[in-house]
Formats: structure tokens, sequence, C-alpha cells
């Protein structure tokens, strides 16, 4: 079970969903029409297109950096875990890079995976370089964030898992995906395919992209403004939740933990919106507060654990894992991140820094290859004002705009399924 | 049957020093300079109140039991399991897993009687009734597609409807997360099932009798972890253990509820 599916599980029960009486009458069928509440539902079991009969699946454990010195700490960590999906017969390969803080068998990676799949694509599923795993034995910096480094690295890894793989399956093409930030990295990634030109991506699709990563921080992190107290009291947040579905719980009829008692929360509106965006909000927090101890630890940087301390298997992190919690992504990138790189370019400025904390560097490129095609929503609240026609200006009609869906709310849907499969066609 | 418990923690504990000198030989003893203070520490946030917090006074125990169960899965338990899942056809898989969920039913049972929930107590015993007989003997479920939904029920939990508090978090050698209270209500439904077998004595005109319970023991012990799917450190989370901590004692405690 990885983080996020202990997380998920929790957070499905916790907020959970109504699925929304009747879809709004423009011809698509998702029926959530809220954005928080689409991001933490997802899609329906019945609305989702039926899985592979059978699937061939391998397990690739990578030794990416050869003589890596992993702290005791890790000591769980045996080299990058990523999944092969293997058909038997010569078939174009599409890797598929994972958002914020996922690992390669997160649940939106997972049902990618499956839809390429059944329609007869090998697949490789990554990591994002924000999951720990992937800071710890695949990162050579072991600072994720800047997207050029961390496409390098990504890039270093599928060169790996292709060489490992290649003797095994025969295939005729190669195809890049990725969703969340994995997405806007899988753009990167593909600029860097044009220098290095070991896969040739004929096609490359982002799903639910941030244009820039710093907006789409300070957009989540904007969720917790509204909680009591502020982020500050983020903790308390928690527990008041907590104790508001544990209510819910004793006054129902339940036992198990599934879908139905989801639905019934959400039909219940026992949160409300603003609650829902907090609990969003918490759910990154949770993600980030891994990644931030992870390479705090690989880098001995003296951010969150104190510089030089040596933990070992078995110390207590509670401590640190208050602290990470605490801390948001924006804190992340102005403290650790931004000084990181001025170490290494120190003329660059604050406003650069953003700036190639999105697709804009790229612009022209992304613009001139007709390789690209986005999928996103309307209301896919990681999108600042004015980021979508951005996208649509960048793409033309090769953006594919929902009216609804959240943030990768939707992916599973039959339709939206179709579409991204059908885009590798 | 305690001598077989005592043996079992002998091995137990043989095997612990094992794999904790096996892990030893790995340890990374890089000498690092002096420390010096994080930019960010706990006292900043203590202004607020702590997340996932659960009462773990056996913090140091637990997480080298954590560790020790990480090391006791990999290296025996899963490679047996991962045998018996080649070996087996999944249709007897769901077959044993039925048969040993059967036999549980007799523990939800008194458990839901002690704990006078007549409702859970009737359909336990519908349960029983029918997958024992229309069942054959518990290798198939007719009873959930009944409607009969399977309860939950034991020792612990009849502790805990009594008022008695559940105690610090203990990670148990092999069973992994537990309470103080629910860890010795495991001990109470052991000692329970050995007097019922001892007094059923079904292998009594067999020779040998015992070792073919035994055989039934370690068929059921590979079955319940065949169907955790739960891995340790597998999510790669570094605050894996105070999540799961928490997530474990938040669902006994509503599943107390009920």
């Amino acid at each position: 079970m990885n983080h996020l599916r202990l997380v998920v599980i929790f957070w499905i029960c916790l907020v959970l969903l109504p699925v929304a009486g009747r879809a709004a009458d423009d011809g698509y069928g998702y029926p959530i029409p809220g954005s928080y509440e689409a991001t933490i539902l997802g899609t329906p079991d019945n609305l989702k297109l039926a899985p592979p009969d059978k699937i061939s699946i391998r397990q690739l454990v990578l030794n990416v950096i050869p003589d890596i010195k992993k702290p005791d700490v890790f000591f769980y960590d045996k080299g990058l875990r990523c999944t092969l999906a293997y058909q038997d017969k010569k078939a174009p390969l599409v890797f598929v890079i994972a958002g914020t803080g996922a690992g390669d068998q997160s649940q939106n990676v997972v049902a990618m995976m499956k839809g390429l799949y059944k329609a007869g694509y090998h697949v490789i599923t990554l990591p994002s370089p924000t999951y720990p795993n992937f800071i710890i034995s695949a990162s050579y910096n072991h600072v994720p964030g800047d997207l050029t480094e961390d496409a390098a690295d990504l890039y270093r890894v599928m060169e790996t898992a292709w060489n490992k793989v290649k003797g095994d399956i025969e295939v005729s093409d190669f195809y890049l995906c990725g969703y969340s930030l994995g997405a806007t990295q899988a753009a990167f990634v593909a600029k860097l395919d044009e220098d290095r030109k070991v896969f040739n991506f004929r096609k490359v699709l982002m799903v639910n992209p941030a244009v820039n990563l710093y907006n789409s921080i300070m957009r989540i992190e904007k969720l917790l403004d509204k909680i009591p107290g502020g982020p500050r009291k983020i903790g308390a947040y928690f527990n008041s939740m907590m104790a508001k579905f544990t209510g819910f719980y004793r006054r129902g009829d339940f036992i198990d933990f599934n879908d139905e008692l989801l639905y019934t929360v959400y039909r219940s509106k026992l949160f409300s919106h603003v609650e829902e965006g907090g609990l969003i909000g918490l759910s990154y927090r949770i993600s980030s507060a891994g990644m931030i101890f992870s390479s705090d630890i690989m880098t001995n940087g003296g951010y969150v654990v104190p510089k030089n301390r040596s933990l070992s298997a078995t110390d207590p992190l509670g401590d640190y894992f208050l602290v990470c919690v605490h801390l948001s992504l924006i804190n992340y990138f102005d403290e650790y991140l931004y000084p990181y790189l001025l170490k290494k370019r120190p003329e660059l400025t604050k406003a650069e820094f953003i700036d190639s904390l999105g697709l804009k560097g790229i612009e022209g490129y992304l613009k001139s290859s007709s390789k690209f095609g986005v999928m996103t929503n309307d209301n896919d609240f990681i999108l600042a004002p004015g980021e979508l026609d951005y996208l649509r200006q960048l793409f033309g009609e090769r953006t594919k705009v929902y009216p609804r869906g959240g943030h990768l709310g939707n992916l599973e849907y039959r339709d939206n399924m179709t579409y991204f499969v059908g885009f590798f066609k | 049957m305690s001598v077989a418990i005592c043996r079992v923690y002998a091995v137990i504990a043989a095997l612990y020093f094992l794999l904790s000198v096996c892990g030893c030989a790995t340890t990374n003893t890089v000498k690092f300079a002096p420390e010096v203070p994080a930019m960010h520490s706990v006292s900043e946030f203590s202004d607020d109140e702590r997340v996932v917090d659960i009462e773990d006074p056996w913090e140091t125990f637990n997480l080298n039991m954590y560790k020790f169960n990480y090391n006791f899965d990999r290296y025996f338990f899963l490679p047996v399991v991962s045998g018996y899942e080649f070996i087996t056809p999944t249709l007897v898989q769901k077959g044993v897993s039925n048969f040993f969920a059967n036999v549980g039913e007799v523990r939800t049972f008194y458990n839901s009687v002690f704990q006078l929930k007549g409702k859970k107590v009737l359909i336990t015993f519908g349960r029983f009734a029918i997958n024992t007989t229309v069942g054959i003997g518990g290798l198939f479920d007719p009873a959930t597609r009944f409607g009969m939904e399977a309860q939950s029920g034991d020792f612990g939990q009849t502790l805990g409807y009594w008022g008695v508090d559940s105690g610090p978090y203990l990670v148990v050698p092999v069973l992994g997360p537990n309470t103080l209270r629910s860890a010795g209500g495991f001990a109470v439904d052991v000692g329970i099932r050995y007097v019922i077998v001892g007094t059923i004595d079904p292998f009594q005109n067999v020779k040998n009798g015992y070792i073919i319970l035994g055989g039934i023991s370690a068929l059921e012990a590979v079955d319940m972890r065949h169907k955790q799917k739960f891995r340790y450190y597998e999510s790669g989370y570094p605050f894996e253990y105070y999540m799961f901590r928490f997530l474990s004692n938040k669902k006994s405690e509503l599943l107390l509820m009920k």
C-alpha cells in the first residue's frame, strides 16, 4: 500500500461525495459538478471503462545511480520502483509520469496503465521526482522542483528502465504522458529527448498539467487559508475533521470502509465547500512532508533535520513529521529550492526562478511541435486565471477541455479514458 | 498450546537476533561533523495540535518491532505466501480463505454475545449455519450473497465494549500493529479456541492428530498473510509508521462503535 493509498482511503472515506444528481445538460456525462468534490471522489465505478481481463506486470527495481550511499533511515529503499506492463507481441511503449508525491502504483497511474494496456500498448510507469523513493534513489541532486534537472533525472530513469526490459519486449514506437506535475515534467522530458534522441517520442500527452508550479502551489496553499486559524492550525483542523467524520460514522449504519460509505458522506454534505478545499490542501501537505524530509536527509541540508544528524532505521520521526506538515510548498520553494539553485546560478533572480518553474521557458518549442496534446478541465483549481487560455494558445485544437472534473477527478470517466487512449492512435 | 506459543516466540527471538545482526552488518558508519540546529524545529509549531497523534509510550520498541516484522516478511513469511499462491489455484485459495473465515465466525459469535449485540449474534449465527451447510463446510460463502454481511468481533473489542481502555499502541511480532487491549484480546481468543478444539478433539481417532492441527494452523497463518495487502515500508513514505499507527487505531475505534 503506498502512502497515497493510505491517505486516499481515508480521505475518500472522509470526504465523499455525492454523486451529484443530474449532470448539466451539456452532453458530458461526468456527474460531479464541484471541483473539490470531483477531485476527492473521482469517478464512480459504474462510469469507468472495464479493466483489461488480464494484465502482465513486472515490478522493476532500478539501480539508477551506481554506488549511491543511502542513510540508515531509508534502509528499506532498495532502488527505484517502476512498473512494466507488457504485451506478448510487438507494440508501442508508453511511459507514464506520476503526479506530485505519487509512486509508480498510485491510483491515477494504474488507471492510465490499465487503459493503455487494454488498447494494446506496453506501459512503464514512473514515480514522480517528488516521491521519496525517487528523491532517494534516482535524483542526482536529491532536490526536486527544478523542471530541467527533474527532466534529466527522469530521462536517465527511462533509459535505465528501457535498458533493463529491451531484451524482453518488442517495441515499435515510444510515447510519453504524465498527469499534474508529471504532465508539466513530460514537456521538459520531451524537449530533452529532441537533443538526446534515445526515444524520439512520437506523441506526448499532458493530463491536467500545471502551467506554472509556483502559481499552482499558491492556489493549493490558498485552500488552507480559509480553515479556522489559517494554515498554522492545520493540526487542529485535521483533528476536528476527523472528529466530525467519527461522529458521522457513529450515527450511521455502516460497517465497511468502502465506496458506499464515501458516497453516503458526500450525499449527506458532511463537509462544506471550504472544508473540502481544506482537506485537499491537507492531503498535499501530507504528501509534500515526505518529499521535504527525504530531500533534507539526502542533502544533509539542515532544513528540518539538524545538519550532520545521522538518523537510524528506528529513530522516532514524529517531530519531523509535525514540522514538515506545517511547512508549505511555498516555504519549500522560497527557503530551500531557490537558495539551492542560487548556489549554482548566483545571478538567478526570484522572478526568473518563478518563470523557470513553468512552461513559459520552453513555449517556443511547445508551440512549434505537433507531437503534444493536453487534456484538462474547465474547473481544475490548480490553474490560475488565464492559464487555461494560455494552454489553448500553445496547443490550439490539441487542447481538450472538459466542462468539469476538478483536478483529475474525471480521469477514469469513460469518455476521458477513451480520449486519453485514443490520442496515441 | 502454551508450549507451542513459547516455541514460536523462542523462534521469533532467535530470528530477531539474527535479523538484527544482519542489519548491523550493513549499518552505515559514516561519522558526521557536529550537529547544527535545523531551520525549522518542532518548538516553532507548539501552538498547534499534533497530527495523527496516538499514545505510544513504547515507540522505541514498536519501531524496532516494525522493522523486525519487515524483515520477517521479507525473508520468511512473504516467500512462503508467494510459494502458496504459486502452487495453489485461485479457486482453492478462495476456498481456504472462506473456510478459515467460517471458523472465525465462532469467535465473532461468542464475542457478539459478550457484547450483548443481538443483531450481530443472529447474523453471525445465520452465516455460520448457511456457510457450513450450503457452503459445504465453509468452503463457499453463500451467506454474503444472501445479504448477510460478515460482522466483526473479537475479544479485544469485547474488552473495549465493557470500558477497558485501548492501552498503548503495540506492534506485535509477526501479527503487526495492535494495542495492548487488542493483543491481549487476541491471546484470549486463541485460548478459547484451544479449549474448544480440545473439547471437540476432531482428530482424536487419528494417529499424530496434533501434526494435522499444526498444519492447519500454519495454513491459517499463511492464508491470513495472503489476505492482507499491507507491506511494511512499501509506501516509501518516511512517516508511514505514524500514518499507519493512526489509521489502524482509528479503524478499530470506529469498528468498536458498531
